[in-house]
């Protein structure tokens, strides 16, 4: 069930775009209609979960630090796994953000011989992830030569980088295979893993469903059915320069591919900020790892701290007046 | 309830098959040994703590308030306010499963409700039903439930079997601490009066007389003077230490526990014993009689009622600085706390060491040093005399304890320390030390007897390590830095790799520590034969 419904689901989304511009020429509401709509809800709503995110307050200094602090001068702090700078948290963070650090740490636990427990290193999941996620960067970089008018030297050298095996014509982007096989990989640990199985809802299938369809129909469009480049250009363009048109040579045979793929996309763009996807904007924020470990140097300041009931030193020692003096403990009052 | 008699080599059949049914299917059972006693009423009522009523965890009906579902979805709502790390934590977790074997109850017990993302889930399922929109509509596709009553078990069950250590959030890509999830999950049952028994009385304790273990001012003393007659039996000298004294240069605060039972008491006399060697300017407390803080195991307001004794007794004595004591949560508290709380701390000075005149720099705001770092840094500019030859007899290895390493990142002090007072040491494998260090698996308030099960479930992994290097280099000590370890450790040591003994690193220190005008040591600090001592006397 739990794998079964986001299969359904991203296939009846397949489905329904085909028919919608095959059968029932709806070029304009797939293809125009709701991808603005698509983009004006990822906007919009990107920006209320950061906002949510960025007006609840940090009230105290967590960091999880994961060396050694700034302390004597001859102990040799780990000035990035617990910072205790600005810049040791940023080369901290970048680190997360384009190397996946902390993933990279990853180890297996296993009890062996029903006796003890060893760990060996696990980076596939690591590993799987990067790929993954860069290759989509590369992607959808590489798309912006659609949505500019002349193709900036940074893309075309991007694009030339990705397809140094050329393998043929049209040239072979390594990123197709490569985003495929980590999606693959993604996708196979969540089912073979019991545990991650275990843990595994419709909403983490949901998403590699997605976007494997997403990848799938461009590969379609590049290798096999063969859409009118031309056209795809002119249209996009008209898009971002908000003068729509939709060229004659979509409107008819292979172009409704494109409008699956402008679709499924759309689909994701969408859903984005109401997902788990959201992980995009949240590792930015995430106190364990965005702060500074020196709150023992620089007091943090809670927004909400407020005064409590506590016991006073004089109710305390008016409990225990006698007792104290009797054990020659001074007192505040004879 | 019956004794908990399952043999270790029974308990370590650990069944790691997930249930035929969905998590959210499967109900949860409150199984014996595996969990801890209600929190007396009384306890409660004296830090007045809400919906007040008898109950107990093994019975059907846990006699929750009549407005429970609205008092637990409106503090949620509160909490998801004030900190940004629930709301975040809430929302972002793709479901990885990075964290899933790194949490020591989920390797000692298999069960997978104790995976750090499934014991999270428990509450975002919650959070998803009723704060966000998909959640709201797709109700269970989008992984949504409803809050029961069985939830409520579920997350007191299962929020107790978390002690806040941090590992999981090593290995998270995001950071994602299930601690904080914790913290909240408990702030929350603490709403409906559920409360611990091993909490409770520890945190009304400690509110009333200054510390967890109840101890009034004289007997505080009194137990202070029977170390003294240790200490003059092994070393000959006669040590005169002060409480309450006003004018003292250094207020001293250390975890109650050292000064209660072994093996703790033996690192209270390494205090001593050093402080004495030093001719220190310093006082004890008997109001702020406790480092350590058990409120922070129920809710954050508590913590800091209990924790506000520390400032106010320096201010009242008028000491210039604060020295802290050997103790894992204490340190997160102070390092990470304390400071916002009751802050700014500007009747005190920058920490300077008296005897070497190192600036602790590292604590110019909130002026508290440990006494890990003020250690290191009398070794190292040679201020003490040390005969490492008289740790001998021991092999020893060191436990980082889950707080001081991932909630600080006091990594090398304490093994600097120990380098130079003993000659064997050895470390655990690297995947079990430092950041990633493995819980005693009794912290957080769940160092009770009665779900000893769970505890030792708990301290497999620490324990497991232990087992390696007593079979690799024959280690026969386990030092750490933590009160609670001290407790906790010796039990899950005996029953996992027994022959092993648990130390604080001031004890080390003490027994290595050449004394001016003592007499020759023949015995160590728990008062047994030095090696090579048991004949020449
Ligand atoms: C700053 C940007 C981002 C960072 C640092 C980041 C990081 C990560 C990490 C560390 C994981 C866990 C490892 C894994 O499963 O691969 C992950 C999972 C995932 N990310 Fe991202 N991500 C980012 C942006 C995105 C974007 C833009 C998308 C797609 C629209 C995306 C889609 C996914 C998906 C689908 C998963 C789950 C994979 C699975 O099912 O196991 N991420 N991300
Ligand atoms: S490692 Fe982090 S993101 Fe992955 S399952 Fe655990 S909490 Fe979620
Ligand atoms: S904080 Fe520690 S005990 Fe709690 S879930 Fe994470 S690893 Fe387990």
């Amino acid at each position: 069930m739990k794998m079964l419904l986001p299969f359904v689901a991203v296939m009846a989304l397949v489905a329904a775009a085909l028919m919608a511009v095959n059968v029932a020429n709806l070029h304009f509401l797939f293809g125009v209609a709701i991808p603005y709509i698509a983009f004006a809800v990822f906007t919009a709503g990107f920006v209320y979960r950061i906002v949510k995110w960025a007006s609840s307050p940090v009230p105290f200094r967590i960091p999880t630090t994961c060396g050694q602090e700034f302390s004597l001068p001859w102990v040799k702090q780990n000035k990035i796994e617990n910072p205790s700078t600005a810049t040791g948290v940023i080369i901290r963070m970048a680190l997360e953000i384009f190397l996946f650090r902390s993933l990279f740490r990853n180890i297996k636990a296993e009890l062996r011989d029903g006796q003890k427990i060893v760990y060996g290193s696990d980076k596939w999941l690591w590993l799987a992830g990067l790929a993954f996620h860069w290759t989509f960067l590369v992607i959808l970089v590489r798309h912006l030569r659609f949505f500019v008018g002349d193709v900036p030297m940074s893309i075309a050298m991007l694009e030339h980088l990705d397809g140094f095996l050329q393998i043929g014509v049209p040239m072979i982007y390594i990123t197709d295979g490569v985003i495929l096989a980590a999606i693959g990989y993604l996708f196979i640990r969540r089912v073979l893993l019991p545990q991650i199985r275990y843990i595994s809802l419709p909403a983490d299938y949901f998403p590699l469903f997605l976007i494997a369809a997403i990848v799938v129909s461009g590969i379609l469009m590049r290798y096999i059915v063969k859409v009118d480049v031309v056209g795809v250009k002119n249209f996009t363009m008209g898009l971002v320069t908000f003068t729509p048109v939709i060229p004659a040579t979509l409107m008819q045979g292979n172009g409704a591919w494109f409008f699956l793929h402008v679709f499924l996309i759309s689909v994701l763009f969408a859903y984005f900020p109401f997902s788990k996807l959201m992980h995009m904007g949240g590792v930015f924020m995430s106190p364990t790892r965005n702060m500074i470990n020196n709150s023992r140097m620089v007091r943090h300041v809670n927004p909400w701290n407020y005064p409590v009931h506590v016991h006073t030193y004089e109710e305390y020692e008016n409990d225990f007046r006698d007792k104290m003096k009797a054990a020659g403990i001074p007192v505040e009052k004879e | 309830m019956a004794k908990f008699t399952a043999k270790p080599k029974d308990l370590i059949n650990i069944d790691y098959t997930t249930p035929k049914t969905e998590w959210m299917d499967t109900p949860t059972e409150i199984r014996e040994h595996m969990f801890c006693h209600a929190t007396k009423a009384k306890d409660l009522e004296t830090v007045e703590f809400p919906n007040i009523h008898e109950w107990r965890p093994q019975d059907e009906d846990w006699k929750l308030p009549a407005n429970w579902e609205q008092t637990i979805l409106q503090g949620m709502q509160d909490l998801l306010k004030k900190y940004r790390s629930f709301q975040l934590f809430m929302d972002i977790c793709v479901r990885c499963g990075a964290c899933a074997d790194k949490c020591h109850f989920f390797i000692g017990s298999g069960d997978p409700k104790n995976m750090p993302v499934l014991r999270a889930e428990l509450m975002r399922s919650v959070y998803r039903g009723n704060f966000t929109l998909a959640g709201k509509i797709l109700k269970k596709l989008a992984g949504a439930r409803k809050l029961t009553p069985a939830v409520i078990k579920e997350w007191w069950y299962y929020f107790y079997q978390c002690t806040e250590c941090r590992r999981c959030s090593v290995f998270c890509p995001y950071g994602i601490d299930t601690a904080e999830v914790t913290m909240m999950a408990r702030e929350l049952l603490n709403l409906l009066g559920l409360q611990l028994g091993w909490i409770g009385g520890p945190v009304a304790n400690c509110y009333m007389k200054g510390n967890h273990l109840g101890l009034e001012p004289h007997t505080i003393k009194s137990s202070v003077e029977f170390f003294l007659d240790d200490i003059k039996e092994i070393t000959g000298i006669t040590i005169e230490p002060t409480f309450n004294r006003k004018g003292a240069e250094i207020l001293f605060v250390t975890p109650s526990g050292d000064l209660f039972a072994n093996p703790g008491t033996y690192t209270a006399m390494g205090y001593l014993m050093l402080f004495h060697e030093l001719g220190l300017d310093y006082t004890w407390s008997t109001y702020a009689s406790e480092g350590g803080n058990f409120g922070f195991f129920t809710s954050n307001e508590m913590a800091k009622r209990l924790n506000s004794k520390i400032y106010a007794e320096a201010k009242r004595l008028g000491v210039k600085w604060i020295l802290g004591g050997e103790c894992g949560h204490m340190w997160r508290v102070i390092h990470q706390y304390m400071d916002t709380w009751q802050g700014p701390a500007d009747f005190l000075q920058e920490p300077v060491s008296p005897i070497t005149g190192t600036k602790f720099e590292n604590a110019k705001a909130t002026k508290m040093v440990h006494i890990a770092e003020f250690t290191a840094d009398l070794i190292k500019n040679n201020k003490l005399k040390l005969d490492k030859s008289r740790n001998d007899h021991l092999v020893v290895t060191y436990h980082d304890s889950c707080n001081t390493a991932r909630g600080m990142g006091m990594l090398e002090e304490p093994r600097y320390i120990i380098n130079n007072v003993c000659n064997h040491f050895h470390e655990m494998p690297e995947d079990t030390i430092k950041e990633k260090t493995f819980c005693c698996g009794s912290g957080t308030g769940l160092n009770a007897s009665e779900n000893m099960e769970l505890r030792m479930r708990g301290g497999l992994p620490r324990a497991n390590a232990v087992k390696f290097v007593k079979e690799k280099h024959g280690v026969n000590m386990l030092a750490n830095v933590c009160a609670i370890d001290r407790a906790t450790l010796s039990a899950s040591v005996d029953y996992w790799v027994p022959g092993t003994a648990v130390c604080g690193t001031h004890e080390l220190v003490a027994n290595a520590l050449v004394m001016k005008g003592e007499k020759e040591r023949t015995l160590d600090i728990r008062l047994e034969p030095l090696p090579g001592k048991e004949a020449s006397e």
